[in-house]
């Protein structure tokens, strides 16, 4: 069967892995720890080209009908 | 500061199983027998009435604590069971800790170190299960070899191991030989719970004070349902105990040993499904500890959420569209039982005495003094007197209500905030309360019989609040989609669309009569003529520097103008007078502000109705009737439709017919006919539009968009239309055919459920049943959904009620876990936009 590459798929948001210091920058801006942040699995398809580990923060980022563009961040989890 | 109001601070919880020790020592009795009370009534000893269980009787003293009724709480009391018995709540529980330990040893079926590999501490049981399920151990323990046999449970409490019955005594001494450090890999703590505690050995008696008895007027005793059932625990238990000691053959210890079991399970809980639930001899079930605690009725619905108040009312609601929107018509009968608490002070004294003097049957009069000492006394003619005399600052007199105070108006279901709001008291004659129609929507009221509720605020600080979050016009807009929530309904649209259509006009002084009528005094605005326009009259009402653009329903004026506080162009209808519509309200609450909209929203709604009281309006089925020219057109229509459905039906029989693709053609023919029949059905709505009279009141009403809308028309004077059952054509009935008055296998128009006729020329027989089915249909659909939407709602509502929007725009919950980074993912206050969004070109030509 042929393989998809769903990051090219229009539902499909662009997801991208914060570095080091974004990631510090972004938890600072909203005052929350990684405890706080909504999550996401490893092993979700959307984020499998990333090569995220657990504790990584993914960056998502929605077209917004009435924002423009809306900005989400989700904690990588293993379970 | 808060630290004073707090008494004691709750450090944590912790939740445990009751072991057989701490229910021996939180007993203060060991209950032996089932008997209550002895020949002369009292309580027998070691019965499970027992004095030392607490006091259900005025003037006795506990035998344990030595308090009075009301001040003892009451006293655990225990029975030893002869036999132990699964505990109802932990089957689950056992089940799964008696599949994953050893049969011999009660290890974990795993290796040390794979436990250590899941983390060793806290692990959840379903892993541990998936876990020994996958090794390779198969069913041999890895401890001390030994096989294992599949464990099942028969529901509710009878476990087997390969189909032969394990009792609870072989569990409970598997459970026992579970190591603690095994039981805390399932995260058990073990000082709290040890997994045999789940087989029960002693059984706690709840006190009397649970389970008081009731006496009878005829002196008769009548105990709760807890006791009947722990009498039946106690009398079973002796019994079993009793055929243990004399050597009673093993079938019968085991059935009285099943049927402690059986008692004991519907004392937890008398609605297990697979067991019949334990009755009264009148044959109605008992309400056991679970009952009691569950569902609407259950102490946490019931009584801890479920909280009564004073000071409230309510009573059948009716419209009365001469008060104010922010006002509600409270009856006076419920005036006199209503109150307001006043502090006399020296300035209020001699006002507040007038109350007194009225005393509590005349009105405005007063219920109630308190004295600065917190006593209170309610007024009494004979008193009054008295009460005048020794009346200084510091009493509180709590006075009827009066015009002015504010109140809490509500209607159930609160599904919004809106559905709660504060309104200024107006007391009135009859009996029911009374509010602003325009004010229904917010509330989904109407008048076949609604009642709604008022509370009334007590403190200061209660009525300022309700006055500055909750005042009707601080809920103008709407916090869903940005736009008033209230407007004209009804006649008040009907009433401004003839007044601003371009034909009105009425002589000056007419309009100036009308107009002070509704409550404008400002009428230098009216243009000093004989006769003067409906827009003009309309314009009055409007601020003097209003512009507004907008649009309305009408084809023949589109657009409506307001400029300089004049409407130019345009007629007023739903699009710009109705709730959740248009932005013209919208704008005016912007510009002028809350406490302008809500009194401009009752003029105008009381302009519209005046218009039409001095005009006159009402309705009739000859509004509908139609020129022969439009019957004959309609009927052309319909000749041409059914034409063209043989046509399809001769087509799919000849099997010619082109079938869309993924549809079988029996589908697409009805496809194709359902759609053929709706558009000929619009059909005939144009012409009945079109040949209608517009100046006709029904007509007036559909175009206004106060009252019903061209389909109706077309029903009324075209045809009723395509009948349809779950988005197809009727298909039920008999076999090949709807009715025994069509032949099989007719696929015409007629005989699935299409109403040529329209409802004022009467339906055919068949029709008639078509219509009647669908009517039926809809009825149940509508019966059934709301109930399960409504439940929806309450799951979703209770889901969510504790998130908010913080200060940095982010939602979160109680714990301050993000849920939304920017509130609705663009950071909108909806009720402070114009319809969900910001109109940023009138904010730059603003600031410019």
């Amino acid at each position: 069967m042929k393989k998809i590459d769903l990051t090219t798929h229009v539902l499909i948001p662009k997801h991208s892995k914060l570095g080091d210091k974004d990631k510090e920058e972004m938890l600072k801006r909203y005052n929350v720890s990684l405890k706080g942040l909504p999550k996401i699995l490893v092993s979700d398809a959307g984020i499998s080209h990333l090569s995220a580990r657990p504790g990584d923060v993914i960056e998502i980022v929605r077209d917004s009908p009435t924002a423009g563009k809306a900005f989400f961040y989700r904690v990588v989890v293993d379970e | 500061m808060e630290d004073s109001y707090v008494y004691k601070r709750v450090g944590s919880v912790s939740f445990a199983v009751l072991s057989p020790k701490l229910i021996k020592k939180m007993a203060a009795a060991k209950v032996v027998t089932p008997e209550l009370y002895d020949k002369e009534g009292y309580p027998v000893d070691g019965g499970l009435m027992d004095v030392r269980l607490g006091v259900i009787d005025p003037g006795l003293r506990c035998k344990t604590c030595g308090s009075r009724l009301k001040e003892c709480i009451g006293h655990f009391g225990y029975i030893s069971l002869a036999r132990p018995v699964i505990h109802l709540s932990y089957v689950n529980v056992v089940l799964s800790l008696l599949r994953t330990t050893c049969r011999d040893c009660s290890r974990i079926l795993l290796p040390d170190s794979k436990i250590q590999q899941l983390g060793g501490k806290g692990v959840k049981r379903s892993r541990i299960k998936d876990s020994i399920a996958s090794s390779k151990t198969g069913n041999k323990c890895p401890h001390c070899k030994a096989r294992q046999y599949k464990i099942t449970v028969e529901k509710p409490t009878t476990f087997f191991e390969n189909e032969r019955r394990i009792s609870p005594i072989e569990i409970r001494s598997r459970l026992e030989k579970i190591p603690d450090a095994d039981a805390e890999a399932f995260g058990l703590n073990v000082g709290a719970v040890r997994p045999e505690w789940m087989v029960l050995t002693v059984f706690p008696i709840p006190p009397v004070t649970m389970r008081p008895s009731i006496t009878l007027e005829t002196g008769e005793r009548s105990e709760d349902d807890l006791t009947h059932k722990l009498g039946d625990i106690v009398r079973i238990n002796q019994r079993l105990f009793e055929n243990i000691n004399a050597g009673a053959p093993e079938i019968i210890v085991e059935d009285l040993w099943d049927l402690l079991q059986y008692h004991i399970t519907t004392f937890f809980d008398n609605d297990v499904a697979q067991l019949p639930p334990a009755r009264h001899r009148s044959g109605q079930p008992l309400k056991t500890i679970s009952e009691r605690i569950r569902s609407k009725e259950g102490r946490i619905r019931h009584n801890l959420v479920g909280k009564r108040t004073n000071f409230s009312a309510r009573t059948v609601i009716s419209p009365d569209p001469m008060l104010e929107l922010n006002e509600v018509g409270v009856p006076e009968i419920m005036a006199l039982k209503l109150t307001v608490p006043e502090r006399v002070t020296e300035w209020n004294m001699e006002y507040l005495k007038n109350f007194v003097k009225n005393g509590p049957k005349k009105y405005p009069g007063a219920n109630y003094v308190i004295r600065p000492d917190g006593k209170k006394k309610k007024l009494t003619e004979d008193i009054i007197e008295a009460t005048l005399e020794e009346m200084q600052p510091g009493y509180v007199v709590e006075r009827h209500l009066m015009d002015g105070d504010k109140a809490i108006f509500n209607r159930q279901p609160s599904l919004h905030r809106m559905s709660m709001m504060c309104h200024n008291i107006r007391v009135l004659p009859y009996k029911t309360l009374r509010l602003n129609p325009a004010v229904c929507f917010p509330y989904n009221a109407d008048f076949d019989g609604d009642e709604m509720n008022l509370h009334i605020p007590q403190t200061e600080e209660s009525r300022a609040e309700a006055e500055h979050l909750m005042l009707v016009q601080t809920q103008l807009i709407s916090p869903r989609y940005g736009l008033s929530v209230i407007g004209c309904v009804q006649d008040a649209i009907s009433g401004n669309y003839l007044l601003t259509r371009e034909d009105f006009s009425m002589p000056r002084h007419a309009a100036v009569d009308m107009l002070s009528s509704i409550g404008v005094s400002e009428l230098s605005r009216l243009p000093k003529r004989e006769s003067v326009s409906g827009k003009e009259i309309f314009s009055a009402l409007l601020p003097a520097d209003f512009d507004f653009v907008g649009k309305s329903r009408s084809s023949a004026e589109p657009e409506v103008v307001i400029k300089g506080g004049k409407l130019v162009s345009g007629v007023m209808d739903k699009n710009n007078l109705g709730e959740g519509s248009g932005l013209m309200l919208r704008n005016i609450h912007k510009k002028y502000g809350e406490a302008f909209a809500v009194d401009f929203l009752g003029k105008l709604f009381r302009l519209g109705v005046s218009v039409l009281i001095r005009r006159g309006f009402t309705t009739t089925i000859a509004d509908t009737d139609l020129p022969d020219e439009a019957h004959d057109s309609i009927s052309k229509i319909f000749a041409d439709a059914e034409v063209e459905v043989q046509e399809l039906v001769s087509q799919f029989n000849a099997n010619s017919l082109d079938t869309f693709p993924g549809r079988t053609a029996r589908e697409t023919l009805e496809l194709k006919i359902l759609e053929l029949l709706t558009r000929a059905r619009n059909d005939t709505g144009h012409v009945v539009a079109k040949f209608a009279n517009r100046d006709s009141h029904t007509l007036i009403m559909a175009n206004s968009g106060a009252r019903g809308n061209l389909l109706n028309l077309a029903q009324i004077a075209g045809s009723v239309g395509q009948q349809a059952l779950r988005g197809k054509r009727i298909e039920k009935g008999f076999k090949n055919r709807t009715l025994s008055y069509f032949k099989p296998n007719d696929l015409g128009s007629e005989a699935h459920g299409f109403i040529r006729s329209c409802f004022k020329s009467g339906l055919k027989p068949a029709e008639f049943f078509f219509q009647a089915m669908v009517g039926r249909d809809s009825l149940m659909d509508t019966a059934l959904r709301t109930p399960k939407s409504g439940y929806l709602y309450r799951r979703l509502s209770n889901a969510m009620q504790d998130l908010r929007v913080e200060y940095d725009g982010t939602v979160r919950d109680a714990s301050g876990r993000i849920i939304q980074f920017a509130y609705g993912e663009d950071g909108v206050d909806v009720s402070k936009s114009e319809g969900g969004t910001i109109n940023v070109s009138r904010i730059i030509s603003k600031v410019k």
